[in-house]
């Protein structure tokens, strides 16, 4: 128990570190450029792809449970858009990229650490955390609301695919369903909440990177723990960021 | 000039480096030798302060290095070189960029003047056309002179090298060698290099120290080395050949 406090201070005086001011603005700004495109960009082809299968599988169970002539057909669309913008597009996703990102910034942070990168940075006078964290940190933040946007687009529109495709239900129902009592709050609500996870997943990781030590199975080790730890703390922060945004 | 008094340092409550006192001197090549696991590269990085000493106190010229606040301590980081063991050049970027970084970061020098600098310190280490090379396609040498390179780029009055020629064959392990102490000599850096090979203390040290388990067994230079009165470091020095020949020389 008094280890995991201990790891929490340490995490925290980290992220003081990262929060410091940067050395040179100009760097900083061409570093945040490159994660964009490290971190982001190169995650759009995962999320898509899992969100159309999701979107048609959603659309598909739900119009084999729903399959009574008492419940009207647009529901199906209905619940596909809310199970999308509500949990899949954001705390799934995160899931999702805390795996593929999550495990890529601890194990190259880690290696870093392991091979003296980071002490010759220090030695330079680089403030190495900051550095190697924080535009990692802006990017994720930034873009990963853009994931989020497209997965929900992507899987509405994978469940009208399987609608239009199969014929299991009217996709014209699908589409009434898709608009029907739609809140704009829900999806504000889902990008506040992939913001606070991208936090979470590029923050978690990147202290499990910069405190590895020792050898390549402390790195793998590191980027296990980085993905296990920024999970369980994405579900932790889903239930306390639903209770206070949408209660 | 850089002075260390009475450096103590431990980790998990077992000591590694044990009232360590030295002063190493400006414009030479200062040495420390030692068997693997003695406490070299713990005590460099000790002395640059990548570790905190337990308690001792080191000095950069006069300035008591240990005293001070992490704002300051990164003032005298910009005089401050280091070649690590395994060179620690940064992987995601190219020979060019990873002599280019401390310019990029710590001075306003213009795109040309930084080029040339660059360009200057990458043919000082007579490697002028690898530029777009990245780590992973470098041979051990080629990544040592990268590190030199970038040691050197931001004109350090201090260069510390940690176990420079490791993983090197002979030949090029003498070019490295030469490349430090020309370089220390040249600019008249103080320079303290790490090593367990007795043919870079025949061949560039001025200053040695023997460090034998976190402790200091002996000082002085390359010819006293050969005569000492010191069991340990008897044993260290005449495993070389090169040393037994030269002291046999001598004795002759
Ligand atoms: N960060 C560390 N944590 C714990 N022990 C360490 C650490 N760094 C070095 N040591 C220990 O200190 C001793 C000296 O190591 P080192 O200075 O690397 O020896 P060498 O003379 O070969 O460079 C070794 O026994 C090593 O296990
Ligand atoms: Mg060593």
């Amino acid at each position: 128990m008094l280890k995991i406090f201990e790891l929490i201070g340490r995490y925290f005086i980290l992220m003081g570190k990262v929060f410091s001011r940067p050395e040179k603005m100009s760097i900083y700004l061409r570093r945040v450029v490159f994660e964009i495109e490290a971190l982001g960009v190169n995650s759009i082809g995962l999320t898509a792809i899992i969100s159309v299968f999701i979107g048609a599988a959603i659309t598909l169970q739900m119009s084999i449970s729903l399959e009574s002539p008492f419940i009207p057909q647009y529901l199906i669309g209905y619940a596909t858009r809310e199970t999308m913008t509500l949990e899949f597009s954001s705390t799934v996703v995160a899931l999702i990229l805390a795996g593929k990102v999550g495990s890529n910034i601890a194990s190259e942070i880690g290696t870093m650490r392991i091979t003296e990168q980071i002490d010759a940075l220090e030695i330079m006078g680089i403030n190495s955390a900051s550095y190697l964290i924080l535009p990692k940190i802006i990017a994720t933040v930034l873009f990963f609301p853009f994931l989020t946007l497209l997965s929900m687009m992507i899987g509405i529109i994978g469940g009208y695919g399987i609608a239009f495709f199969t014929g299991i239900m009217v996709p014209a129902d699908y589409v009434e369903g898709l608009l029907y009592s739609f809140v704009l709050w829900e999806v504000i609500y889902s990008l506040i909440k992939i913001a606070v996870f991208a936090f979470i997943i590029t923050s978690i990781s990147g202290f499990c990177g910069y405190y590895a030590k020792g050898n390549s199975l402390e790195v793998g080790r590191a980027s296990t723990r980085a993905v296990v730890a920024s999970s369980i703390t994405i579900m932790i922060f889903n239930l306390i960021l639903t209770q206070l945004l949408l209660t | 000039m850089i002075r260390c008094e009475h450096i103590y340092k431990s980790f998990d409550g077992r000591t590694v480096l044990d009232d360590i006192s030295i002063e190493f001197e400006t414009g030479k090549t200062n040495l420390i030798i030692g068997r693997s696991g003695s406490g070299k590269t713990v005590l460099l990085k000790t002395l640059v302060g990548l570790h905190e000493p337990d308690s001792g106190n080191i000095y950069f010229d006069d300035t008591c290095y240990t005293s001070l606040s992490f704002a300051e301590r990164k003032r005298i980081r910009k005089d401050v070189g280091m070649i690590f063991q395994g060179g620690a050049l940064i992987d995601a970027s190219t020979v060019y960029e990873n002599v280019r970084l401390p310019l990029d970061l710590f001075t306003d020098s213009s795109e040309a003047e930084k080029r040339e600098r660059v360009d200057f310190c990458l043919s000082r280490v007579e490697l002028s056309n690898a530029h777009d090379l990245y780590p992973s396609e470098l041979s051990g040498g080629m990544i040592k002179r990268v590190a030199i390179a970038r040691a050197i780029v931001m004109n350090p009055r201090y260069l510390f090298c940690d176990e420079p020629n490791s993983g090197l064959d002979p030949q090029t392990s003498i070019v490295i060698d030469n490349l430090i102490h020309g370089i220390t000599k040249e600019f008249g850096i103080t320079t303290i290099i790490n090593t367990h090979d007795m043919n870079s203390v025949m061949e560039i040290g001025e200053k040695i120290v023997y460090i034998h388990n976190g402790r200091k067994w002996w000082e002085g230079d390359k010819e006293g080395i050969l005569f000492a009165d010191n069991r340990e470091l008897n044993d260290f020095v005449f495993a070389s050949a090169m040393a037994k020949r030269a002291k046999s020389n001598i004795m002759r």
